[in-house]
């Protein structure tokens, strides 16, 4: 199928198929989707009313054979931050829509109507049916649902009742290959999905192929960097353990956030950790190793059953279990996965949430370590949307404002997940400078910081530290355009076979010539698209800054603040 | 000396997660590693009192040194 831009229009209810536009054809996931967004949306726009656009875009390789490429990149303005907004997860619906040719599928408009509506796409083609069955359903339901009605498995992307309520902190959500969800999980993209009254978007690519212009060419890099893979350490520790196996070392390095950002280090870290965790994986029958989309073979996900060995959840991560569990100071592991599948099936952040009710603890709404409330507010309030329900599913900020609380570790609204910025500098710098709010994948320098891989920058000086976000947000920004998992960055940074077969991947897709200093300024240009578009939006350098109780509350053990200066952060755009 | 070991990951298999171990007095990380028979190839991060440290760093009494293997995550 050739590439073509999937149009919706919802205040009319029409739809079209069109032809790419030049400047858009050597752009994909988060390159197109901010793109589209920074070329189409008004920066000063409503997040939730008409003007806003959601965009969903395959990665450059997605729907190929290529190893781990089937990551669904989700833009629009967010209506958390305010900021341009790229979420992305596995799933099968990436690699589905590449395959039915949809290079971008643009949701625009809003109904004058109360009626919900689902789209239907195809190899060429998109239609628009209204909706009732599906509404006010949760995720797993739906899919459920969905996938009776439909009489074959498709692609899914749907949204929860968080999406449907227009909560600031809502998921996309994305069927994974097991009928399980993955999420598109920060910044609110499903409420905008919601303004939309667009419930959910099934996708069948019928017998439809990626062309690939240099087929040999592309068999032979694809195994080249599937080694590079397979073979590096870190994907046989993700393998096993899981994104948790970070637990014990962030903890242990003392920047792992506990009791709402009041300390480095969790006296319960061992009870929740990946080793704990795989432990109980394989006594109760669920699975250690397991995908978000097929073609991954690194397989950081895992499935966990309960205690009756019955499935709980599935992608149980390190961010999510950071937040529900040290954050909160909750150290059950089944209190922490009874509320991931929750939060999976409300479709809202588990970041997000667990980190605004960390600070609704901090509050006295209740206990910190109160796991069985944790997952009584989930289901009670936020599930149904009660006035506190709403308050929590608005995101951290909003928690920290109803009630009052200093300590709020959000920037630009959005929730700081799993690593104190005090303890590890590098990833405040990412932190206060990404394009979209606090979200340690922009820049991942725990890698350099903490883990040893790519070189290493002491964590608790400052020295390096804005140079080595800068690199990673730029690699970032180019490697969540090929529909890559940011997974592969830990080989991408150690072995020299890796980056080059992802360039020749990409060549041999389209039958280009591109270099790596393409790369990095496919990077730079995408960092500054979103950028401008925040800046025309409104943000200052001034909201580049991390709140202020880090420069004045010392966090243990090291006993260190945040001590950069507004100019030494602002240096970071200094490309 | 005593040190307090602590252990991580796939290097738990058939050792332990945390113990208080005598050494003599100019045991370097390098030589706990090796007296654990764990290989110096396969570890990534080591720390003393939750501070990262050279392989070559010597201890003194009452350290914690925690190993890790190469792991990663996010
Ligand atoms: S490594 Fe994990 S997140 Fe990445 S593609 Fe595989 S299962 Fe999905």
């Amino acid at each position: 199928m050739a590439d073509k831009i999937f149009r919706v229009n919802m205040t009319d209810l029409t739809t079209s198929v069109e032809e790419v536009p030049a400047d858009w054809a050597g752009h994909g996931g988060r390159g197109l989707t901010s793109t589209i967004v920074a070329a189409e949306v008004p920066p000063t726009c409503h997040p939730l009313g008409p003007n806003n656009k959601l965009v969903f875009a395959p990665g450059l390789l997605s729907g190929t054979a290529a190893a781990n490429s089937g990551r669904l990149s989700c833009g629009a303005k967010s209506p958390l931050t305010g900021t341009i907004k790229e979420a992305n997860a596995g799933g099968t619906s990436a690699q589905l829509l590449a395959k039915a040719g949809c290079k971008a599928l643009i949701i625009e408009g809003q109904p004058k109507d109360d009626n919900w509506y689902s789209l239907h796409i195809t190899p060429g083609n998109i239609t628009l049916n209204k909706e009732e069955e599906v509404v006010g359903k949760g995720n797993f339901d739906v899919v459920e649902t969905l996938t009776e009605r439909l009489g074959k498995p498709m692609g899914i992307i749907t949204i929860g009742p968080a999406g449907e309520m227009k909560m600031a902190a809502a998921n996309v959500s994305v069927k994974d290959p097991d009928g399980k969800i993955r999420s598109c999980g920060r910044g609110g993209l499903g409420a905008v999905m919601g303004s939309k009254r667009v419930k959910f978007i099934s996708v069948d690519s019928m017998d439809g192929k990626v062309e690939i212009a240099d087929p040999d060419k592309f068999r032979e890099a694809n195994k080249t960097f599937a080694k590079a893979l397979v073979d590096h350490p870190v994907s046989q520790a993700l393998g096993t353990y899981g994104t948790n196996v970070l637990v014990n070392i962030i903890n242990e390095s003392g920047g792992l956030p506990t009791r709402n950002f009041s300390s480095g280090q969790f006296e319960g870290h061992e009870e929740i950790s990946g080793e704990t965790m795989h432990d109980l994986i394989k006594e109760r029958g669920g699975r250690v190793k397991h995908n978000c989309h097929k073609g991954c073979v690194i397989q950081c996900s895992q499935v966990f059953n309960d205690a009756k060995k019955k499935y709980k959840t599935s992608g149980f991560e390190y961010e999510s279990i950071w937040a529900l569990g040290a954050d909160c100071a909750v150290d059950n592991l089944d209190h922490i996965a009874e509320a991931d599948h929750l939060l999976d099936d409300i479709g809202i952040d588990s970041i997000e949430t667990a980190v605004a009710i960390g600070v609704a603890m901090e509050a006295g709404v209740l206990e910190f370590g109160d796991g069985e409330g944790l997952v009584r507010i989930l289901r009670e309030e936020v599930a149904k949307g009660t006035p506190l329900g709403r308050i929590i599913g608005a995101g951290a900020a909003t928690v920290g404002r109803a009630y009052g609380v200093t300590r709020v570790p959000v920037v630009k609204n959005q929730a700081i997940p799993a690593y104190d910025p005090r303890a590890i500098k590098g990833i405040g710098i990412t932190y206060a400078t990404s394009t979209q709010g606090a979200d340690h994948t922009m820049g991942y320098t725990i890698a350099t910081n903490v883990l040893g891989v790519g070189g290493s920058v002491d964590p608790l000086s400052k020295e390096g530290q804005v140079e080595l976000s800068r690199n990673l947000q730029i690699a970032t920004a180019a490697i969540d355009s090929t529909g890559m998992c940011l997974f592969i960055a830990f080989a991408a940074l150690d072995d020299t076979t890796c980056l080059p077969a992802l360039i020749d991947l990409i060549n041999a897709r389209f039958g280009i010539s591109l270099t790596g200093d393409d790369v990095v300024s496919l990077g730079k240009y995408i960092l500054k698209t979103e950028h401008d578009f925040n800046t025309a939006a409104g943000f200052t350098k001034e909201d580049d800054r991390l709140p202020e109780f880090f420069s004045l509350e010392p966090v243990a053990p090291h006993n260190v603040v945040w001590d950069f200066e507004g100019e030494e952060i602002d240096t970071f755009w200094d490309f | 000396m005593k040190i307090t070991v602590k252990l991580f990951a796939f290097f738990r298999q058939d050792r332990f997660k945390e113990e208080e171990r005598r050494y003599p007095d100019t045991t370097t990380v390098t030589d706990v590693i090796q007296g654990l028979g764990i290989a110096v190839d396969e570890v990534g991060v080591t720390m003393i009192n939750s501070r990262h440290c050279a392989l070559d760093s010597s201890l003194k009494a009452g350290d914690v040194l925690a190993i890790f293997p190469v792991i990663g995550g996010g």
